[in-house]
């Protein structure tokens, strides 16, 4: 318990952190601080490009192997699966129409990239090293719970979410995923010689664009709470809290039956705890206008997103170490 | 100086749908229109601002065509087929123009 409890002051107190509370205080005091727009996107680009980059060069130092495969399947199960979970927890705990729960409960079979790149610098910085083909884990869980969701709203609903032919096309195919698998992809090609040319970029200076992003994060976050406080009902506020960790336990199995190393299985119950907030907002406009994107965005962004990051992460950092002898 | 009639279409959307909506625009035949970033407003929904959206999700753009009175109803059919089940506003505005040719 103590260690759990170090784990935790040690994460609140690490830079990333305590960068993000500095945006969600300033959004809250109505600071004018704001990361321009541009900015922001070049921060997010380099993220994607360092973590893609350095998965595949670490893949490349490894090898291939059946592992990896299994673990791409088993995200995309977990993808699919989770927004089901998440669609009878929301029922249950919330009085939110078919249409909103489902769209709630596609952002929780997706991802959150940022949640993931933090939880891979606190793995790291714990002197765990994750395989490095969980950041191809990351994105094959980013589309199949859109799906689910679709699916969820034809079952209890009828036809009312409608998947046109392009829409699939920009969600695999969107800027993020492109970036992180061409990266990915890269970093196995060239290798260790690759990063070797390239580490004074990607390396070095990764952990400061991280707190500089976390930061624009917090100031997002906090705004997006400011203006919807309105929408979290205690239900939904419980539930923002409690679907992370009912995920991260089925994360947890399919990291410890595919036989993953302790920063392997922190991830992936870091990826089956978080919850989208770039990709599948975007997709369920499209899909789904009627569903309300106060109620989806506020929770992922505002209530799952910081949950992880806070207080999520030491603990899957912590159950992953026991659960593995670590 | 001379000036021709015309017929201003302004239509606000969330940034998503603008990719279907000028593919519907120029399969109805309008080819000219200007876009639009949207700073922010208040609506239905409540107020809204450009600072604060993590993605395109949140984001609204303007799509402006200005166009001749016969092309008014096929642009709008195909605005609304779009904008239907979406936030949006459609205005119509008559204005002039100095090249009626150009429109």
């Amino acid at each position: 318990m103590d260690g759990i409890f170090a784990l935790a002051v040690n994460n609140l107190l690490s830079p990333i952190i305590l960068f993000f509370a500095l945006g969600l205080l300033a959004a809250f005091a109505r600071s004018d601080l704001s990361v321009p727009e541009s900015v922001a996107k070049g921060l997010s680009l380099y993220l994607l490009f360092a973590i893609g980059f350095k998965g595949g060069a670490s893949v490349a130092a490894h090898g291939i192997d059946a592992t990896l495969l299994l673990s791409l399947l088993a995200g995309a199960i977990l993808s699919f699966v989770l927004p089901f979970v998440a669609f009878m927890m929301l029922r249950v705990m919330t009085g939110l129409s078919v249409t909103d729960a489902a769209a709630v409960a596609a952002h929780y079979g997706s991802i959150s990239i940022v949640t993931f790149v933090a939880a891979t610098s606190v793995a790291n910085s714990a002197g765990l090293s994750p395989e490095g083909y969980m950041v191809a884990v990351a994105a094959v869980m980013e589309a199949p719970a859109i799906l689910s969701a679709l699916w969820l709203i034809a079952r209890y609903q009828g036809p009312g979410g409608k998947l046109e032919a392009g829409l699939l096309q920009e969600i695999l195919l969107n800027g993020s995923i492109v970036l992180l698998v061409g990266s990915f992809v890269i970093g196995v090609v060239t290798g260790a010689d690759g990063l070797a040319m390239i580490a004074p970029f990607i390396v070095a200076p990764f952990q400061g664009v991280l707190c500089l992003f976390l930061l624009d994060m917090g100031l997002v976050a906090g705004r997006g709470l400011r203006e919807a406080r309105d929408v979290l009902r205690p239900g939904l506020f419980l539930f923002g809290m409690l679907m992370p960790l009912t995920g991260s336990m089925f994360g947890l199995a399919a990291g410890l039956l595919l036989g993953l190393s302790p920063g392997g299985v922190m991830l992936f119950m870091t990826l089956s705890a978080s919850a989208s907030y770039i990709a599948v907002p975007a997709a369920m406009r499209v899909a789904l206008p009627e569903a309300n994107p106060s109620i989806y965005l506020t929770l992922s962004l505002g209530v799952t997103f910081p949950f992880n990051l806070t207080l999520g992460i030491p603990i899957y950092l912590t159950i992953a170490k026991v659960l593995t002898g670590a | 100086m001379q000036t021709h009639k015309a017929k201003r279409v302004e239509i606000t959307i969330e940034a998503v749908m603008e990719r279907r909506l000028t593919a519907a625009l120029v399969k109805a035949g309008v080819t000219g229109f200007t876009i639009l970033p949207v700073l922010g407003g208040s609506g239905r929904s409540g107020q809204w601002t450009r600072e604060g959206q993590v993605s395109r999700a949140g984001g609204m753009v303007s799509v402006v065509c200005i166009i001749k009175a016969e092309k008014l109803d096929p642009l709008l059919d195909a605005a609304f087929a779009v904008v239907d089940r979406h936030i949006g506003v459609v205005s119509v505005m008559d204005c002039e123009v100095l090249r009626a040719e150009r429109f």
